[in-house]
């Protein structure tokens, strides 16, 4: 089958992400490239437990001085529910409604403007506190892994956006509903981060 | 991967199947993602409360976390579906060699 | 042969490479240019034994010397043995599976560029201020004091690179997972396949903790962080075991290819089946597991205490087994086999010895109380040129003989090739084995002259001696290179005449589709076992159709540039350079542009029709 091809929503194949070899490749690479940045980030855990709270003079904030509960949740309903939203735009992909596709994807990507959003005003908080980038090791290992999470949240919001932009007018097909498949993919791997970080940096840090 | 290209003869009918199918993993994906926050709302106010000891609070919550990797993983990643054996092989390899690196981090750097 | 094979001029050839997707001229790039870095790393060799000959030398001053040795240790390794090793996969990995090309063409050109230019960025840290000097493992304690620029050329190379061989070993997984041809099951791919396809895991997941390392190397160097900064709370022992997390599994992605070279070679020169060839997976595959769990041995004497150090010395005795059992498997392949010796076969039955004496002295190493005695010693040195000289080097030179008339269509000479063979080999003992001894009586690592009168002159001059030896066989190789390349004797489908699988059976070099209709595997050696039936070629496994091919691109070397560009704008920004910020923001921007461009951009490849490739064979058949 010829990846231009249109299709109706009987011809639509029922798993569109691995209809044809290419999908099936850039599938199963993109799930190895998981598995390393899994192994990227845990390098970034295990650093900033390494670190944390190792600050050269005690008048600098520590983690229990610095997170509060009211923030983290807000961000992190944020970014669950975006992993929600993905979903439900996959699922209209599956039955070939490449509008409501859209819809839900312009959902997932403003909840990830907003989860931005707090993240900027919550660095930009802890600055004023005395905790940044350069002020200790304890900072430096804080904002290089919530940092680096933030930057695939970025990543993650241009791809969606490029994808949809590029794909307004041509709708589904077999070449574009792969990549937008690995797109959620991504998204929920970004999720997956979160987890670890709002439970080990964030609430372990509370607790002390 | 559910149901491959399956080949009935009328299309049409195949169609309400697969419709239906994917109504029914949209379902199992929301009462998932309900799960989801009732444990970030369980872990939240465990931290909250002072009065519990960070010796129960902190495995808990660690626990929580892990369980919503797995839905995570196996549910909005389509990881319980066939045709992921080799993904998981690959995935479980990186949290393995991510869990040593964290337990090393955390036991022999001079800490 | 071929329609599509027209005569070019150079302007054209060089933008055929500039733009190729295609796995065996990208292969072949990388075995231009991992050769001419290695011809670099060797100079650097030559150079440190010419000081190191005499007591007293003043050659070149300390910091030279410092330099010498961290761009010699990072140039062999990153830049010259690994990109090799890639080389030949590339070439040879897709044909041995039946594949028409790798998963991922486009990334497989990208992952050349970046490594490509990487090793540039490092290299030209000579000419602007000095290389870095900090040693190949650019320990942070040293590293973040090292003056000048060197320190942040080694980040900034190396994590150009490391994205490249990343993006290689995620290709080739996915290669080797999807694309194998009817009837290859993972339990009959030869058994380079399988050492490719363990290496490329090993990528996967050794190379990640590197980029971590060198990011936090680079934040403290260049944007004021405070990893390894003890003052500010930092701690440098953090750098040692992301470098070694990475480091240890990157020496069993150096060997496994080479074990996998030699497994070939084994037994396509012994005409028997690799003996054992499900121990040899499980052995392949216990390697790399293996290979996660003892990177701390190198840190024997940090002080992390009994406990870590005895059960990562138990760890790495275990790796011995599975080694074990790879060398006698090649011993009882060839026993009784009816063995050849040609230029590949020497390497590979002097390997043996050579690569067990360093795995020996590995053992020794490998205990902890004893560590403490051979520690930053010349002890080390030799082991572990023992093997990866004795290893890897012997694989690559045996491969890259091997393989040669399959990338190029055209055998190196014979008898020059037994030239370069002995010269290397005689003079690889004649530098190493006396390291052995200098660094029992004392010797340090890494010193840039000693003192007369402690024994160790001797030694020394004949280590350097042994260097002079290698260089003339390696200067042999080239010569050897350059003669057979202008004769330009074109060689059929088995120029061994004792191929064992799939490559063999296609031409020399073989059709940019590599196969017209996907061959038919019905077991381990594939070729062999059609050959035996007295079959010239492989059993088709599809009709003949139209091939899809992919369209060449130049959007991997814009992305690397835009890369190389804010590599620059990075390195200078602890100078407080106004230019530093903007160039790093357009340095990026055309990278990620350049992405852009290829995301939005629609790319379909092209078809090449059935009555083209029937033309062929046709013509064939009139011939």
């Amino acid at each position: 089958m010829h990846v231009e091809e249109k299709f109706t929503d009987a011809t639509w194949p029922a798993s569109p992400e691995t209809a044809t070899l290419e999908a099936k490749n850039k599938y199963l690479g993109f799930w190895l490239f998981l598995g390393g940045e899994t192994v990227l980030f845990a390098s970034l855990f295990a650093t900033y437990l390494a670190l944390k709270d190792k600050v050269p003079d005690s008048s600098m904030p520590l983690a229990k001085d610095l997170f509060e509960i009211p923030l983290t949740f807000a961000m992190t309903m944020i970014l669950l529910t975006s992993s929600l939203t993905s979903v439900y735009a996959m699922y209209h992909m599956k039955n070939n409604s490449f509008q409501k596709m859209q819809t839900w994807l312009v959902i997932t990507v403003l909840l990830g403007f907003s989860f931005l959003a707090l993240e900027i005003y919550e660095f930009n908080h802890y600055v004023h506190l005395g905790h940044s980038f350069t002020s200790s090791a304890f900072g430096s290992a804080f904002y290089s892994l919530v940092g680096f999470h933030g930057a695939h949240v970025t990543f993650g919001l241009m791809w969606f956006l490029a994808l949809m932009i590029r794909n307004a007018k041509r709708g589904l097909s077999l070449y574009n509903a792969p990549k937008f498949f690995v797109a959620s993919l991504y998204w929920h791997f970004i999720d997956v981060v979160w987890v670890f970080i709002f439970t080990v940096v964030y609430l372990m840090g509370m607790v002390g | 991967m559910t149901n491959q290209q399956s080949n009935s003869a009328n299309p049409n009918l195949n169609l309400a199947f697969r419709r239906k199918q994917n109504a029914e993993e949209m379902k199992h994906q929301v009462i998932t993602f309900a799960m989801m926050i009732f444990f970030t709302v369980i872990a939240f106010v465990m931290v909250a409360m002072d009065s519990i000891s960070s010796w129960f609070t902190i495995p808990v919550i660690l626990l929580l976390a892990a369980i919503q990797v797995i839905f995570q993983l196996y549910y909005f990643m389509h990881m319980k579906h066939k045709g992921h054996e080799t993904i998981a092989l690959f995935i479980y390899s990186g949290l393995t060699v991510g869990l040593i690196t964290v337990l090393v981090f955390l036991t022999i750097v001079w800490l | 042969m071929s329609t599509y094979a027209k005569k070019q001029g150079f302007g054209a050839t060089l933008w055929d490479f500039m733009t190729t997707v295609d796995h065996k001229k990208i292969a072949i790039l990388y075995l231009i240019s991992g050769g001419l870095f290695f011809i670099l790393g060797g100079l650097e060799a030559v150079f440190i034994r010419i000081q190191l000959a005499i007591p007293d030398n003043n050659f070149m001053s300390a910091g030279i010397f410092n330099e010498m040795i961290t761009m010699h240790g990072t140039t062999m390794i990153f830049l010259a043995a690994m990109p090799i090793l890639l080389g030949i996969m590339n070439a040879v990995m897709p044909l041995q599976i039946g594949a028409r090309d790798v998963a991922f063409p486009f990334l497989n050109s990208l992952g050349f560029w970046l490594f490509f230019f990487g090793g540039v960025v490092l290299n030209l840290s000579w000419f602007l201020g000095g290389a870095p000097d900090a040693g190949w493992t650019s320990y942070a304690s040293l590293a973040i004091h090292s003056e000048g620029h060197g320190v942040d050329f080694y980040v900034l190379g190396l994590q150009i690179s490391g994205f490249g061989t990343l993006i290689a070993g995620i290709n080739f997984l996915v290669t080797i997972i999807n694309m194998r041809t009817p009837g290859m099951t993972y339990m009959r791919m030869p058994m380079f396949t399988w050492t490719t396809f363990v290496v490329s895991a090993l990528i996967l997941f050794a190379f990640p903790p590197l980029t971590v390392g060198l990011f936090l190397l680079l934040f403290d160097r260049m944007f004021g962080a405070n990893f390894f900064d003890v003052a500010a709370g930092g701690n440098t022992i953090i750098w040692e075991h992301l470098f070694w997390i990475f480091g240890h599994p990157e020496v069993y992605i150096l060997i496994l290819p080479a074990f996998g070279i030699f497994s070939e070679i084994f037994s396509t020169f012994s005409r028997k089946r690799l003996f054992g060839y499900s121990s040899m997976v499980f052995a392949t595959v216990l390697i790399g597991f293996l290979g996660f769990m003892v990177w701390a041995h190198h840190m024997f004497t940090v002080g992390l205490g009994p406990i870590a150090n005895a059960i990562f010395a138990i760890a790495t005795m275990a790796i011995a087994v599975p080694t074990g059992i790879k060398i006698f498997n090649w011993i009882f392949t060839m026993w009784g086999g009816s063995v050849t010796f040609t230029v590949p076969m020497l390497y590979a039955v002097s390997f043996i010895p050579s690569f067990t004496m360093g795995g020996v002295t590995g053992i020794m190493l490998g205990a902890a109380p004893a560590d403490y005695q051979y520690h930053d010693s010349y002890f080390v040195v030799a082991h572990f040129h023992y093997v990866i000289v004795g290893g890897v080097v012997l694989g690559i030179l045996a491969g890259v003989t091997y393989y040669w008339p399959k990338m190029f269509g055209t055998m190196l000479n014979e008898t020059l090739g037994k030239f370069t063979f002995w010269l290397f080999l005689i003079g690889f003992h004649l530098t190493f084995f006396v390291q052995h001894f200098l660094g029992l009586m004392g010797m340090p690592r890494r010193v840039f002259t000693y003192l007369p009168g402690q024994g160790w002159e001797t030694s020394n001059l004949i280590s350097s001696i042994g260097a002079i030896f290698m260089s003339v066989g390696i200067i042999i190789l080239l010569i050897n290179i350059v003669i057979t390349s202008v004769k330009n004797v074109r060689v059929g489908n088995d120029p061994w005449g004792d191929g064992r699988t799939l490559e063999w059976a296609i031409p020399s070099p073989p059709p940019f589709y590599n196969f017209k209709q996907l061959p038919l595997v019905r077991g381990l050696d594939a070729y062999w076992i059609e050959k035996m039936e007295g079959k010239k070629e492989m059993t088709p496994a599809e009709p003949l159709d139209d091939i899809h091919m992919p369209n060449g691109s130049i959007i991997p070397i814009c992305i690397t540039i835009g890369l190389f560009i804010a590599a620059f704008g990075a390195l200078y920004n602890m100078d407080n350079k106004t230019w530093s910020v903007p160039v790093i923001i357009i340095g990026l921007l055309i990278t990620f542009g350049s992405m852009l461009v290829r995301s939005l951009k629609d790319d379909h490849g092209f078809h090449i029709h059935k009555e083209e490739l029937m033309d062929d064979k046709d013509k064939e058949v009139k011939a």
